[in-house]
C-alpha cells in the first residue's frame, strides 16, 4: 500500500477542501501520523566508506556527522600491511538531533586497493553486503519479525583520488562489482590539490568514463514536474556537480574573523563549508538533508529486491533439479512451514489485496468529488 | 657529446673502490712556503719544495673549459603512478618543456597495460655549458589492478644501458666517447596519503635502490599541511631505515667528513615534498611559478611553501656531476663485476660488431 507521502502541501490543499464535507474521512493526516511514528522509533542508515588508505575517508565522515569515530584508530605501517588482507569494520553512533534519533553505521574497508596485487580486492565488500541482504531476506521470511535489525548497506561512497586523470582499472572494476547491490555515490578526495580548472576536468573525465563504462551510480531522483522552479533548478546543479569534489578536515581554523573546519596551508586557508571551495556542503546535503530516505528506498525496492528475486530463482532452479514440489516460500535452513502456516499467510494476502482496492476506490470517489 | 671519462685509474673489477679525484672539490691552491717545509700542503706530506708558483691548479679551468666544450650527458627516470605530477615536475626542473608530455601526447591517453619505458632527449644550454638531458618516462607503472613485478621492465632496461656501455667497452676498438645511456638518476614519486608508504613504493625501492641512485620524492605535496608534512616525512624516513632501503646519497659514498655533513643535512631533509608547475602567476609584484587555487597561490620555488628549490638545489645545483660518479663508478662497476664473474670474463669484440656474448639478464 503506498501512500503518495509528497510534498505536505497536497496534503493541505485536501484538508482545506474538505474540512467541511460530511465526506470527509480522514486519513489524509496518515502522512503526518506515519511522521510521528518514524520520529518516535528513531531512524537508522548504514554507510559504506571505500577507497585506498589515505584518501581521507575517516575525515570526512567525521566531518560529514560532526563525530569523531575514530579515535582509537591505529594505522598499520608498511611492513606491516604486506600481508594485510581487505577487512570489513563497523563503527555505530547515535545521534539526536531536535528530537529525532538517527542510529548510524559506519561501515569501513581498510586495506582495499592497498596491496601490490590488488586482484578481485573488493571480494570481501561484495560478500558483505551480500551476507546483510541474506540475513534480511531470512529475517523477513522468519515468523517473527517485529524486530528485523536492517543492517543492509544504504549507501556506498567510493573515493577517487585526485592524482590521476579519471578512472583507473582499479575503480572500474569496484564500481562494476557492486553497482547493482548498493548504491554508488562516487566522490574526488583530497579536492584541496586541484585547482578549480583540473577539477573541472577531472569531473567532466570522471562522469565520461562512468557512462562509458556503463556504471550505474547511484542517480538523483527526478524533481517532480510540480516542485517550484528554485527547487528544480537547485536539483539541476546538484545533478551536474557530480561527483562531487570533497575535503574534510577534523580540525577548527581560524579564517576571516570566524571559527571554521578547515585546512591551514602556508598560501592558504581552505575552508571546508564554503562552496567555492569545495563540493562538502552539497554532499552534505545530498546525503544527509534530501536524500537518506531515497537512498534508503532504492536500496529496499531496487538492490535488495533484486538480491532476493535472483535468491529465489537460483532456489526454484535448484528446486526444478531436485524435482521436488514448488513452494512459494524460502527454502534456508528454517523450520520448514507446514501447512497452516501456508495457508494463514494466504489468508493474510488476500485480506491485504482487499483492503487496497478498498483504498483505491475510496481515493477515487475523493477524486471524483474534486471534480 | 658524451661524459668527459673520469681519470685513467680505474679502479680493481671485483671491488668497486672509491675514484680518485683529479681535483679536490674545495681545492685549496697549494702555497709553497719558502722555508720549504711544505708540510702544510694538500695531500703532501714532507714534499718537496715549490720554488714558484707552478700553474697546477689551472687544471681546474683546464677541465671546466674542456666540459663546456664537450657539453655532457644526463639521463633521469621518473617513476610513479599515473597523474602524479612526474612530467609537470621535470619540466619545472629543467624549466623547459623536456618532458614526454610536450612532444606528441594527449592527456586523453590510455593507461598502457603493461609497465613501457618511453625516453625523450633534449639540448638545454645555459651560461655555455650544453647538456644532453634524456627524460625516460614509465607509464603503467602502478596503475593496474594486479602491479606485481610491475618494476621488472624497469630494471630491465637499466640493465640494458649497462649492458650496451660494458659492450662498448670491452670492444678492441673502441668509440673515443662512449654514448653514455645509463640512467643517473631515478626520481620516485610517492603519493601523498599522509599515512606511510604503500607496498609497492616499498618493493620497488628494495629491487632497485642497489642498482641505480634512487631520489624519492613525495608529489604534490600540496595537499599536506605543515605537520602533516613533517609527520609523513618522518615516517617515510623510519620506513625505509626499517627496510633497509638506502636512498640517494647513499651513507657508505660518503668521502670525507664535509661530504658526510652535506649529504646528512640532505638526507634529514629528504623525501623531498614537491609541487611542480608550469604556469606563472602575479604574486608580490613578481611573476612566479604556482598553482592558483581559490585560497590562495602555491608558489612552487618559496622554500616555505614546498621543497622543490632544495630538490633543484640538490639535483641540479650541487650534486648533477656526484650523481653521474656514482652511477659510473659504483653501480655500472657493481653490474660489471657481476658480469665478468657470472661468465668467467668477457672476451674483447671485434668493431665489426659480432657479437660472441648474449646480454643474458
Amino acid at each position: 500500500v503506498t501512500l503518495s507521502s509528497r510534498n505536505h502541501s497536497n496534503m493541505l490543499i485536501f484538508l482545506t477542501c474538505d474540512f467541511q464535507d460530511k465526506q470527509y474521512v480522514g486519513f489524509a493526516t496518515l502522512p503526518n501520523q506515519v511522521h510521528r511514528k518514524s520520529v518516535k522509533k528513531g531512524f537508522d542508515f548504514t554507510l559504506m566508506v571505500a577507497g585506498e588508505s589515505g584518501l581521507g575517508k575517516s575525515t570526512l565522515v567525521n566531518s560529514l556527522f560532526l563525530t569523531d569515530l575514530y579515535k582509537d584508530r591505529k594505522l598499520l605501517n608498511a611492513e606491516e600491511r604486506i600481508n594485510q588482507t581487505v577487512e570489513i569494520t563497523k563503527h555505530t553512533v547515535d545521534i539526536e538531533e531536535k528530537g529525532v534519533k538517527l542510529k548510524l553505521t559506519i561501515v569501513d574497508t581498510p586495506g582495499f586497493g592497498d596491496a601490490v596485487n590488488n586482484n578481485e580486492c573488493w571480494r570481501p565488500i561484495t560478500d558483505y553486503i551480500d551476507q546483510q541482504f541474506e540475513q534480511y531476506f531470512r529475517d523477513e521470511s522468519g515468523l517473527n519479525r517485529k524486530n528485523i535489525l536492517d543492517n543492509r548497506v544504504h549507501c556506498c561512497l567510493y573515493f577517487i583520488p585526485p592524482f590521476g586523470h579519471g578512472l583507473r582499472p582499479v575503480d572500474v572494476e569496484f564500481m562494476k562489482a557492486l553497482h547493482e547491490k548498493v548504491n554508488i555515490i562516487p566522490l574526488i578526495s583530497k579536492a584541496d590539490c586541484l585547482t578549480p580548472n583540473e577539477v573541472k576536468k577531472l569531473k567532466d573525465r570522471v562522469r565520461d568514463e562512468i557512462e562509458r563504462f556503463g556504471i550505474k551510480v547511484y542517480q538523483f531522483p527526478e524533481c517532480d514536474s510540480d516542485e517550484e522552479e528554485e527547487f528544480k533548478q537547485m536539483d539541476k546543479e546538484l545533478k551536474e556537480c557530480t561527483p562531487f569534489a570533497v575535503i574534510g578536515s577534523n580540525t577548527v581554523v581560524e579564517a576571516r574573523g570566524q571559527r571554521v573546519r578547515g585546512r591551514l596551508y602556508p598560501w592558504g586557508i581552505v575552508e571546508v563549508e564554503n562552496q567555492s571551495h569545495c563540493d562538502f556542503v552539497k554532499l552534505r546535503n545530498m546525503l544527509i538533508r534530501s536524500h537518506m530516505h531515497d537512498l534508503k528506498d532504492v536500496t529496499c525496492d531496487v538492490h535488495y529486491e533484486n538480491y532476493r528475486a535472483h535468491c529465489i530463482q537460483e532456489m526454484t532452479s535448484k528446486l526444478a533439479q531436485d524435482n521436488r514440489t514448488d513452494s512459494p516460500l524460502p527454502l534456508l535452513p528454517l523450520p520448514t512451514p507446514d501447512v497452516e502456516t501456508e495457508r494463514l499467510i494466504k489468508m493474510k494476502d488476500e485480506e491485504l489485496k482487499r483492503m487496497q482496492e478498498m483504498l483505491e476506490k475510496m481515493q477515487q470517489q475523493m477524486h471524483e468529488k474534486d471534480q | 657529446m658524451s661524459e668527459s671519462v673520469p681519470p685513467e685509474v680505474r679502479p680493481k673489477p671485483a671491488v668497486p673502490a672509491k675514484p680518485s679525484h683529479v681535483a679536490p672539490p674545495s681545492s685549496v691552491p697549494f702555497v709553497p712556503s719558502p722555508q720549504g717545509t711544505g708540510g702544510e700542503g694538500q695531500g703532501s706530506g714532507r714534499g718537496s719544495a715549490l720554488l714558484g708558483y707552478i700553474g697546477i691548479d689551472t687544471i681546474i679551468e683546464q677541465m671546466r673549459k674542456k666540459t663546456m666544450k664537450t657539453g655532457f650527458d644526463f639521463n633521469i627516470m621518473v617513476v610513479g603512478q599515473s597523474g602524479l605530477g612526474k612530467s609537470t615536475l621535470v619540466n619545472t626542473l629543467f624549466k623547459s618543456q623536456v618532458s614526454r608530455r610536450s612532444t606528441n601526447w594527449s592527456r586523453d591517453e590510455k593507461i598502457p597495460k603493461t609497465v613501457e619505458i618511453k625516453s625523450v632527449s633534449h639540448v638545454i644550454e645555459e651560461g655555455g655549458v650544453k647538456m644532453k638531458l634524456t627524460v625516460i618516462d614509465t607509464p603503467g607503472f602502478g596503475d593496474q589492478i594486479n602491479n606485481e613485478n610491475c618494476w621488472e621492465p624497469i630494471s630491465k632496461y637499466i640493465n640494458e644501458q649497462y649492458e650496451k656501455f660494458l659492450k662498448e667497452e670491452v670492444n678492441i676498438a673502441r668509440k673515443k666517447r662512449i654514448p653514455d645511456t645509463r640512467v643517473h638518476c631515478c626520481l620516485y614519486f610517492i603519493s601523498p596519503t599522509g599515512h606511510s608508504l604503500r607496498q609497492l613504493d616499498i618493493e620497488f625501492m628494495k629491487h632497485l635502490s642497489r642498482v641505480v641512485n634512487i631520489i624519492p620524492v613525495i608529489a604534490k605535496s600540496d595537499t599536506l599541511t605543515l605537520d602533516e608534512k613533517t609527520e609523513f616525512k618522518q615516517k617515510v624516513r623510519k620506513e625505509l631505515e626499517a627496510c633497509g632501503i638506502e636512498c640517494y646519497p647513499q651513507k657508505e659514498f660518503d668521502e670525507d667528513m664535509e661530504d658526510k655533513s652535506d649529504n646528512d643535512k640532505i638526507r634529514e631533509a629528504m623525501p623531498f615534498a614537491v609541487v611542480g608547475s608550469d604556469k606563472e602567476y602575479q604574486a608580490n609584484g613578481k611573476r612566479i611559478l604556482g598553482r592558483k587555487t581559490p585560497w590562495g597561490v602555491v608558489e612552487v620555488e618559496n622554500p616555505n611553501h614546498c621543497e622543490f628549490s632544495l630538490l633543484r638545489d640538490f639535483m641540479i645545483r650541487s650534486h648533477l656531476q656526484d650523481l653521474k660518479e656514482v652511477t659510473h663508478n659504483i653501480h655500472y662497476e657493481t653490474y660489471r663485476a657481476k658480469r665478468l664473474n657470472d661468465n668467467g670474463g668477457l672476451h674483447p669484440i671485434s668493431s665489426s660488431g659480432q657479437d660472441t656474448q648474449e646480454s643474458n639478464l
